[in-house]
């Protein structure tokens, strides 16, 4: 029997020849991603690591961008805190902030390489499947503890094989795709699972693949996965990666615990309504909804191919007066770029306003906070009651061309409207 | 012994407000917000050996672990749900909470029935009916029984050092 790809990485890392599901490994990840949380692991465990010291200076990966810059006292004080440990202990990869989102800086900077197992204590740290990496969500207790050991167990999931099929229509994107999914199988649907996307892959960029390995904890999965192929290859070169890595494939007749079919050209664009992720509905069956506030950016859509779109359909326009616009880079490299193509431009003077690199209103400590009674259209992750800093407040979520059709209107708009 | 009962996808930030999460770590720090979007009074009179009685998913959503650090720290004696959202199962396993999965008595549960739990036997008695959960893996339990995943690394990392010596 032949086996999955998260089958041949937990066998790798734990020296093992044969797994199968529901076996328990004992794993040394490459790398352990931590952020502002950073502050509170390292509280955990200030005896410990006195006297025993970090496991690895090169395990760690420490981006500060959940509360940049810092919202008060206490975060700033956080952030110090950080600096200091990395000093202290000659933590190798310390981002600090404006860099970016951890998620984003993890893959541009080369660290999420194809075959490599990075874990990290959040949740959308299944991201770098987009890359062809094995990468999972833990909490900060067991972040602390790979500090100190380098190691923790997992248990080898169920994989659940994506089959996508046919091409994606005009004004349909990524996000489209993942939402359609997890409306499909729902907010639990592949819990605890390796998810792997198989198919007619090839129309998907990096960039759209980080999308939707992104969104795989929002549909339960433990980690989400696009196998290396020219595009990544491509994509590898484009950031300096010069190093060589070891693509894993899952084999021909591996057994997967379901296969799912999608055809892409049945896809339309979509909303995730309040306030669950899998609350899918088309976009024409919410069009009559105002919104106040509009988010383009995030670890899930705030890459340059997310603005540019955009920006293509806002260039020469204004937003509607009712509506703040908000655009978060992804990075500063990001940032850059679209600053070069003329992208942020064509954004501000349609009424955009850029906030720093970070997660910013995501997660609602600060930046973007909404009032009671009122709705964001947003191309982040999570639409939780709450989430945005204000549990009277609603999000909807959707991808970039949505969100900038919308922001023109005022209302929820189908972006094949403008386009 | 009080039964908290909530539906399906609970997530975290009905457990533990995002906005708070750099700024409150300690169990005094999260106490007062735990559950604070989802039952404002949860939190005013919850009591030690109480249960939490939930649908699917629960737990889904960020890494955060103060909702699992907060439900240990006030007493709350398991979590039974009919299913867990994958870090959160972890974060218990790791802070000592128990959670036990077993849709059979989430169903099974009436408002005023009598909810009896033997983690060692694997076993819930709602009202006049017994269901049996499955017993954790070595590996897990051994976290469990040290007092959580901090407490299994010290004594792990003692023992290194001895060996070394």
């Amino acid at each position: 029997m032949g086996m999955t790809f998260a089958e041949k990485i937990l066998a790798k890392y734990s020296n093992t020849k044969e797994l199968s599901p529901g076996e328990i490994v004992t794993v040394h990840p490459d790398h352990l991603l931590t952020h502002d949380n950073t502050a509170a692991i390292i509280r955990k465990i200030e005896p410990e690591l006195k006297k025993y010291g970090v496991y690895s200076k090169s395990l760690s990966v420490i981006v500060l961008d959940h509360v940049v810059p810092a919202a008060s006292e206490k975060t700033a004080l956080n952030h110090k805190l950080v600096r200091e440990f990395v000093k202290e202990y000659g933590i190798v990869n310390f981002f600090d902030v404006g860099v970016g989102v951890c998620h984003q800086v993890v893959v541009e900077m080369g660290l999420a390489l194809p075959g490599k197992l990075l874990l990290g204590s959040d949740s959308h740290t299944c991201s770098y499947g987009a890359v062809g990496a094995f990468s999972s969500g833990i909490d900060r207790t067991e972040a602390a503890s790979l500090l100190l050991t380098g190691e923790t167990w997992l248990k080898v999931p169920d994989s659940v094989k994506m089959m996508l099929n046919g091409k994606l229509s005009k004004g349909v994107f990524a996000k489209d795709v993942v939402l359609h999914i997890i409306g499909d199988v729902s907010a639990s649907g592949v819990n605890y699972c390796s998810v792997e996307y198989h198919g007619d892959v090839e129309q998907f960029s990096v960039d759209d693949r980080f999308t939707i390995c992104n969104m795989g904890v929002e549909m339960g999965a433990k980690n989400s996965v696009f196998f290396v192929d020219n595009i990544t290859k491509k994509y590898l070169v484009s950031i300096g990666v010069s190093s060589s890595y070891d693509a894993v494939y899952s084999d021909e007749d591996a057994f997967y615990s379901r296969e799912l079919e999608y055809n892409l050209s049945d896809i339309v664009p979509v909303v995730a309504c309040p306030h669950t992720v899998d609350n899918v509905k088309p976009v024409s069956e919410v069009a009559d909804v105002d919104i106040q506030q509009c988010l383009i950016g995030t670890c899930t859509n705030g890459r340059l191919s997310d603005f540019k779109v955009a920006a293509e359909i806002l260039k020469g326009k204004k937003v509607h007066p009712d509506v703040r616009l908000l655009i978060l880079p992804a990075s500063r490299r990001i940032y850059e770029d679209a600053l070069k193509k003329g992208v942020i431009e064509t954004l501000i003077k349609a009424g955009g306003i850029v906030l720093p690199p970070g997660c910013g209103p995501c997660l609602g400590a600060h930046q973007g906070v909404l009032a009671p009674g009122e709705r964001c259209l947003s191309t982040a992750n999570r639409n939780f009651k709450g989430r945005m800093g204000c549990k009277e407040a609603e999000i909807y979520l959707a991808s970039p061309a949505t969100v900038a059709a919308s922001a023109l209107t005022g209302r929820i708009t189908d972006p094949r409207e403008v386009m | 012994m009080r039964v908290w009962r909530y539906g399906d996808n609970v997530n975290t930030d009905m457990l533990f407000p995002g906005k708070y999460t750099y700024t409150c770590s300690t169990p005094e720090e999260i106490i007062p917000h735990l559950l604070e979007d989802l039952d404002p009074s949860f939190s005013k009179n919850v009591k030690k050996g109480d249960i939490i009685l939930a649908g699917k998913n629960f737990g889904c959503g960020s890494s955060r672990e103060q909702p699992v650090v907060g439900l240990k720290a006030v007493g709350v004696k398991a979590v039974i749900a009919e299913s867990f959202a994958r870090i959160f199962y972890r974060a218990a396993i790791n802070q000592g909470l128990v959670l036990i999965e077993c849709p059979q008595a989430v169903k099974a549960y009436r408002e005023g029935s009598e909810i009896k739990v033997d983690i060692d036997a694997g076993e819930i008695v709602v009202g006049d009916k017994t269901f049996t959960f499955p017993r954790l893996p070595r590996e897990i339990t051994a976290i469990r029984d040290a007092g959580g995943l901090l407490a299994y690394t010290r004594k792990k990392l003692e023992a290194r050092e001895k060996l070394k010596e």
